[in-house]
């Protein structure tokens, strides 16, 4: 039977007697823990923006462009030749079943005059199911409506940025704005939604009814014609079938040929999510793993200095063999010291982790995560190195020979 | 009552091909009560009789009977039990654990005995109370004078109610006075608690607290004799049993 308490108050005490000595092992655990915990952290807060980011676009996104492709060597006009209308943005939401809305689009660049002040930003006509599409809310005032868009009607939806450069304290909602000189009335501000994955403001924006677009603001060559159609899929399972449906509903409409290629271009925004965070998550692996060679190297200073202390307690260990302790008594003293090592050092690597994760997160200015299960890993890590690497010297120990090492000087 | 009954114990050691014999072939008995002297110069035998004695090696050859258990054939461990609860072991060097208060020396076998730490503290201070130790619980060995140590020693042999003591020169270490008092306290121990005493020795007048001195000559033994006749009532019968023998 082996006394467990006592025997940890024993190690306590051995690993106090050499203080200096003890706190150098520690300090490779310590410092692989630390690192595993900071590099697991910037991983997984590299994932989590990038991922934020990607959604912030709107999540099940379908970008579909027009115009992206010549055939056969003709040239399709004037290098953006819109090749998409609102009927088949229209036809889209209608006939693809595995599609949940549609937000056709037309942009451009306005110069936007308030007052004195004035500003330039992109202007994007669409109607008013961009919101869902996009993810998008609006943190005062309303949005238009079907009836705005069905009249052309001259109102528009500002974001964070626009109100920031033109309005200062004034409520922007109810104001008029001139659009290159044609005013415009703000019915509502959209919610702030940072940057884009390819570091675009994305609350630099306007958004009007798409037929003001068309009408009032870039007068087209070809009436009624947009260049991108957003589309929502029901799902993230249902984006390859939702692309699969919208392709052959425009090349139908469009009577595109067996042998044709497509005037449009379609993408798929989760495909990108799903890259990317793949990319990250590798990355993460691969910093974790790093970090975690530099835990191995601690656990091998562990082993040295456990085999160090059980030559110069020879004698001590010949002692207490005379007196009764068994084999296992013996075992599990170095054990218990060994694991002491690695799992003081766990702990205070974990919060030597955590702190250098808040400097690197303040620094590089994005939230750096550290999470439960990287905290447990770490932890169950380090206890399982001081177990493997301390499992030699204590088993070394526990056979020495009674009279041998009584004699040991 | 025979404690122990070495029958034809011998122990050679191998160094490659040569083979030096530590220990010839001995039959020897042991009573109860018993306070004995091992004579010999170094390398004569009497400690490798000591160490198979006190469980610490085994016999190349032979059996060493414990309490009429035969203990050549037990294992590591049941070895280390019968060192735990049976001997009590006390060396030249003492033996103590450094940077550890007496109390606590004294507390490390009950601790590998598995006894509640209440019940050690209570056992450790009334064995180091026997030894005279009283107010010293606490004090490290370093704080202490060779026969102070040598006691703390004792108690830890005490400790557990050992039937046998095997001390290997316990006064090597120590003075003329502190000497005789660490022998006082053997043959206190021997005549008041009837703990049998087993020493190792080459100086004739620690032996001669004994009763019964055995010599050791080249690994065999030479004489065993009773030099003192106990007190004792049964010490006309223990005289009678006792027996020796030796193959050269």
């Amino acid at each position: 039977m082996v006394n467990i308490p006592s025997t940890i108050r024993l190690s306590f005490r051995a690993l106090r007697v050499n203080k200096m000595r003890s706190m150098l092992t520690m300090l490779g655990i310590i410092i692989g823990v630390g690192a595993v915990i900071a590099m697991l952290a910037v991983g997984t807060g590299a994932r989590r923006r990038i991922a934020d980011q990607i959604s912030s676009m709107g999540s099940n996104l379908i970008m579909v462009l027009s115009g992206a492709s010549t055939s056969g060597g003709r040239r399709l006009g004037a290098g953006t030749q819109p090749t998409l209308s609102l009927t088949d943005s229209e036809a889209i939401l209608k006939e693809a079943t595995s599609v949940q809305d549609v937000a056709p689009s037309l942009s451009g660049v306005g110069q936007i005059v308030f007052g004195n002040q004035n500003w330039s930003t992109g202007v994007t006509g669409t109607t008013p199911s961009i919101l869902d599409v996009r993810d998008w809310r609006l943190s005062s005032g309303r949005t238009f409506n079907a009836d705005d868009v069905k009249g052309a009607n001259k109102v528009c939806l500002v974001g964070q940025t626009v109100v920031d450069n033109l309005f200062g304290d004034i409520d922007p909602v109810g104001q008029i704005i001139r659009i290159n000189k044609i005013p415009f009335a703000i019915v509502g501000v959209l919610e702030a939604k940072g940057q884009s994955p390819n570091g675009q403001d994305q609350d630099d924006t306007i958004i009007v009814p798409v037929t003001t677009a068309q009408k009032k603001l870039f007068g087209t060559a070809f009436p009624g014609m947009i260049r991108l159609i957003m589309v929502k899929a029901g799902s993230i399972e249902d984006l390859a079938r939702a692309e699969r449906e919208i392709t052959d509903i425009l090349r139908q409409r469009h009577r595109l040929g067996p042998g044709q290629d497509n005037d449009f271009t379609v993408r798929n925004l989760t495909q990108m999510l799903q890259a990317t965070e793949q990319s990250t998550k590798v990355m993460t692996l691969l910093l974790g793993a790093i970090a975690s060679v530099s835990l191995v190297v601690g656990g091998i200073g562990i082993m040295n200095i456990m085999l160090v202390s059980v030559t110069e307690r020879t004698r001590e260990i010949g002692i207490r063999m005379a007196v009764g302790a068994k084999t296992w008594d013996i075992r599990l003293q170095f054990l218990i010291e060994a694991l002491l090592l690695s799992l003081i050092g766990g702990v205070i690597g974990i919060l030597a982790g955590i702190t250098v994760s808040k400097v690197l997160s303040s620094i590089a200015g994005w939230s750096i995560i550290v999470s439960a299960s990287s905290i447990l890993l770490s932890f169950g890590f380090s206890g399982m190195v001081g177990i493997f690497f301390g499992y030699y010297p204590a088993y070394k120990a526990s056979l020495l020979d009674p009279i041998d090492a009584l004699r040991y000087e | 009552m025979t404690l122990l009954e070495a029958r034809n114990i011998s122990k050679t050691y191998a160094f490659g091909e040569a083979e030096v014999r530590a220990l010839c072939p001995t039959s020897l008995k042991i009573e109860a009560g018993e306070f004995i002297a091992i004579m010999g110069p170094s390398g004569s035998g009497k400690s490798t009789l000591m160490n198979i004695l006190g469980c610490l090696d085994k016999p190349t050859a032979g059996e060493y009977l414990l309490g009429g258990v035969d203990v050549s054939s037990l294992s590591r461990d049941e070895c280390a039990e019968i060192r735990n609860k049976r001997i009590g072991f006390v060396f030249q060097g003492f033996n103590l654990l450094p940077r550890t208060s007496a109390l606590e020396n004294v507390e490390l076998p009950l601790l590998y005995d598995g006894i509640s730490a209440v019940e050690r503290k209570d056992k450790a201070l009334a064995a180091l109370r026997k030894v005279g130790l009283e107010g010293r619980e606490q004090h490290h060995s370093n704080q202490m004078s060779g026969g102070q140590q040598q006691r703390v020693a004792i108690a830890r042999a005490l400790v557990n109610n050992a039937p046998i003591i095997l001390a290997d020169e316990p006064t090597g270490n120590l003075d003329t006075k502190t000497s005789a008092e660490i022998m006082d306290l053997f043959v206190k121990l021997n005549t008041e608690s009837g703990i049998t005493v087993i020493l190792v020795t080459h100086e004739p007048d620690i032996a001669a607290y004994s009763r019964r001195v055995i010599r050791f000559l080249d690994g065999c033994i030479v004489s065993d004799e009773v030099t003192k006749i106990s007190k004792d009532k049964q010490a006309g019968q223990r005289q009678a049993a006792h027996s020796f023998s030796t193959d050269p």
